[in-house]
């Protein structure tokens, strides 16, 4: 037991040269700011109203908020381009909404009706876009990776230029498809950017108490995987590692790893109370590293906008919200004849 | 003593193979471990090394024979201070008792066999070949490969992946001679990760390509079902009608031979229950053929059941340029009008020789090759029971919630007053597949329990 417990103090060499250096923090200029703001905000937001939503009955079932993660994947949705695919877990409101799906019909989806992204028939956790290169919305913890894997496979079949981005939690980064993936990936250097959120808690487990080594960003060492621990609350850190990888996997040189440090304020979903941490710990997060705080802050200091400019901002993020929440409530369930429909082609 | 020198079973399922070449000639001494002959398979070409030392004393099998069966003495070696006399001496001895004797197994009283006059099959019209089109020999394995291949050749977006598909050409050379002819892009060996690379597949098939993704053997297959079932078959229906898998899962399902309880199970009833799939198991090369092209051209995921014993079989198959068969519809491979056998994949076997021996002792019965398990083509099936009044249905897999329990609930759903018998069944049995020959003979079906289940049903015991 003890010899295998030593193995991991880190004496394999891996080739990651890039976690030595210190963190790289893209200079974002107005726009971008401006940018990440308002499409943060509009996570913030609508995530905030799902929750409501769900307090009132009118949205059912399994519902897993982003609050807290937002810079994550808007620091991705900065760097890709276009084509460039993206598939992640159940918790994907936030990667819908920064593929730039409909807010109303995201919504529309979450309350089960039919003008829902997947005609009501999918729910919270399973939407997609072909036309936006959203690929879902998995509920199966882990299986969006080896179909990310697959992606890429088409976009290297095709020589397409793009990249894949599958995007997974610390949970499922204990499953064995993601090693089989990996494994894969590398071997035939498929376009394939592994996005792991670490939001440090796999339901309601630590990540100390789950994995035997935490440092994420390594996980792919033994197939010579390169990876990088990002500050996920920092949303120009999340661009600049993102535009980093992406050309990396762009270029063939293979598969690459983020690990994006981050947290989610709210419970695994929304039947979870959060026992397992104290408020202290979320308080700290939320006060101290806020990904919308830190550019708000940015924006103020920078004289780039004022206090009234952000609360116009704010101001047509809640109208649009709202507009997507009046139209989820108002929309019909689908048709009883839809029961049947789109089993097969 | 001389010692004989015998074919050699090269896999679980060679029955027999071509003695291709003598590496040695009669009195050449050889030691073990010497390569002393070479034999084809309809697989591979395998040497045969000698196990023991001496000198060959006479080869009785000429280099070129084929259909050399397994176990067939191939030439005789001697031992020291031996000569070619011993030969004749050996040849005159009491042959020792050579495979064990199976236990008895338990059988059915003999019920007396009601004398009737033989009867012929009814003529069957098949209405998907042409009239006229030409017929040419093919064994299943290669009608699966011309499938891959006409498709690959047809549609740039078709690739096959699995493990040992291309340099090896296919643990079961299913895929023989495509890495030749398609490349490495399109033939693709993975590492032994069927989780993996079943996940990756259906991401390249919600991509747009459309993957063959084989299974060595579907027991394999266990490992990789959340990626059928959750993401392949329920993709479309989740996303509304936006996105599915046009993607092939196929590989050899079912017993194979001697294999053991891990490697010999029917997977058909598994998928079938699952919406969102099509589940195929063909008999013949034809439909090997047929609907292998069909599977690969359906938008939907198709599972397609093959069968190991199967492989080497030869069929007669229609010889023309796109051959393609329709998914979801049975054949009626023999007509009958005193009861109705309905079986696919490797039970056709079991049914198709009992409707042989039941038609010598007057017994008319029709055989439905189903071919098609999702959806399953159960109006040809009411058809012929409307006609016959009795059903038997022949498979190998379990019985416990099994495809013949689905069959059987049908019929006695839409066919109750044509009914004049219950409707019978013949299964594997209910155990884990054994090892022993004589347990794992008993643990299939075979003849004379359809004939059996037939008797019953027309109370002919």
């Amino acid at each position: 037991m003890a010899a295998a417990r030593k193995s991991s103090s880190g004496t394999s060499r891996t080739r990651s040269s890039a976690k030595k250096a210190g963190p790289v923090i893209a200079k974002f200029d107005k726009d971008q700011e401006l940018h990440a703001y308002s499409e943060m905000l509009l996570i913030r937001r609508f995530e905030e109203k799902a929750g409501q939503l769900y307090g009132m009955g009118l949205i059912g079932g399994f519902c897993h908020l982003y609050i807290g993660q937002e810079a994550v994947v808007v620091g991705l949705q900065m760097a890709k381009i276009d084509g460039d695919q993206m598939v992640t877990s159940y918790r994907d409101h936030g990667h819908m909404l920064a593929m730039d799906l409909d807010p109303k019909r995201v919504m529309a989806e979450l309350t089960g009706r039919r003008g829902g992204l997947s005609k009501g028939k999918g729910g919270s956790m399973h939407m997609f876009s072909k036309e936006k290169h959203f690929y879902g919305g998995h509920g199966i913890v882990g299986a969006q990776v080896p179909i990310g894997t697959g992606l890429a496979f088409a976009n290297q079949y095709r020589g397409n230029g793009n990249v894949a981005m599958a995007f997974f939690g610390d949970g499922a980064s204990n499953q064995g498809q993601v090693y089989e993936s990996f494994n894969m990936a590398e071997l035939w250097k498929l376009p394939v950017l592994y996005v792991i959120e670490n939001n440090k808690y796999g339901m309601g487990t630590s990540i100390d108490r789950a994995s035997a080594v935490t440092d994420l960003s390594q996980r792919g060492a033994s197939f010579g995987i390169p990876g990088e621990k990002v500050d996920g609350m920092d949303v120009r850190a999340v661009m600049a590692a993102s535009e980093k990888a992406l050309k990396w996997c762009r270029d063939g040189k293979g598969p690459y790893i983020l690990e994006m440090v981050t947290y989610r304020y709210r419970g695994h979903s929304m039947s979870d109370p959060a026992k397992y941490r104290s408020k202290d710990e979320v308080q700290k997060m939320r006060s101290e590293h806020d990904p919308i705080e830190q550019v708000r802050q940015r924006l103020l200091d920078n004289g780039w906008a004022s206090e009234e400019d952000l609360k116009a901002i704010d101001k047509k993020v809640r109208a649009r919200v709202a507009e997507a929440a009046e139209f989820a409530q108002a929309d019909p369930e689908p048709d009883v004849s839809e029961l049947y429909t789109d089993i097969l082609l | 003593m001389p010692i004989d020198i015998l074919m050699p079973a090269l896999s679980p399922t060679m029955e027999e193979g071509k003695l291709a070449k003598w590496l040695k000639a009669e009195g050449d001494t050889v030691s073990a471990g010497d390569v002393i002959a070479e034999i084809e398979t309809d697989k591979a070409t395998m040497e045969v090394e000698a196990v023991d030392e001496g000198t060959i004393g006479k080869i009785l099998i000429a280099e070129g024979t084929d259909n050399v069966k397994v176990n067939e003495k191939i030439a005789i070696l001697l031992g020291e201070d031996e000569d070619a006399g011993a030969i004749d001496a050996a040849a005159s001895a009491p042959a020792a008792a050579a495979a064990p004797v199976a236990a008895e197994a338990p059988s059915a009283p003999a019920a007396p066999v009601a004398p009737a006059a033989p009867v012929a099959a009814e003529p069957v019209e098949d209405l998907e070949i042409p009239a006229g089109t030409p017929m040419k020999s093919s064994t299943v394995r290669e009608a699966l490969r011309d499938a891959m291949a006409e498709e690959m050749r047809r549609d740039e977006d078709v690739f096959v992946m699995g493990e040992e598909v291309a340099e090896y050409q296919g643990a079961y050379k299913i895929t023989q001679g495509l890495l030749a002819e398609f490349s490495a892009k399109r033939v693709i060996d993975t590492p032994i990760t069927e989780h993996g690379f079943t996940g990756l597949g259906v991401g390249a098939a919600m991509a747009g390509l459309k993957p063959i993704v084989e299974f060595m053997t579907f027991n394999f297959a266990m490992q990789a079902l959340d990626q059928i079932i959750n993401s392949a078959a329920k993709t479309l229906y989740m996303s509304g009608g936006q996105m599915g898998a046009p993607i092939v899962f196929r590989g050899a399902n079912g017993a194979a031979a001697r294999v053991g309880a891990q490697h010999s199970q029917d997977f058909a009833s598994w998928y079938a229950n699952v919406p969102g799939l099509k589940v195929v198991q063909p008999y013949s090369a034809a439909d090997a053929k047929g609907l292998l092209k069909a599977a690969i051209r359906d938008p939907n995921p198709v599972v397609f059941l093959e069968n190991e014993i199967l492989y080497g079989h030869s069929f007669e198959i229609p010889d023309m340029d796109d051959f393609v068969l329709p998914i979801g519809k049975a054949k009626i491979e023999r007509g009958g009008t005193d009861v109705t056998l309905v079986s696919w994949s490797m039970g056709m076997t079991y049914a198709l020789k009992a409707a042989e021996e039941l038609a010598a002792m007057g017994i008319s019965a029709e055989v439905i090759n189903l071919r098609t398990i999702r959806p399953l083509d159960i109006d040809t099936v009411l058809a012929s029971v409307r006609k016959t009044g009795r059903i038997v249905t022949v498979e190998e897999a379990f019985p416990m919630c099994s495809v013949s329990s689905e069959i059987a609930y049908q019929v006695q759903e839409k066919a109750f007053d044509y009914l004049d018998a219950p409707i019978l069944r013949v299964t594997g049995k209910d155990v884990p597949m054994p090892y022993a020959a004589n347990l794992e003979k008993l643990a299939l079906p075979n003849v004379s329990e359809v004939i059996d289940a037939v008797k019953a049903v027309t109370y002919t015991a």
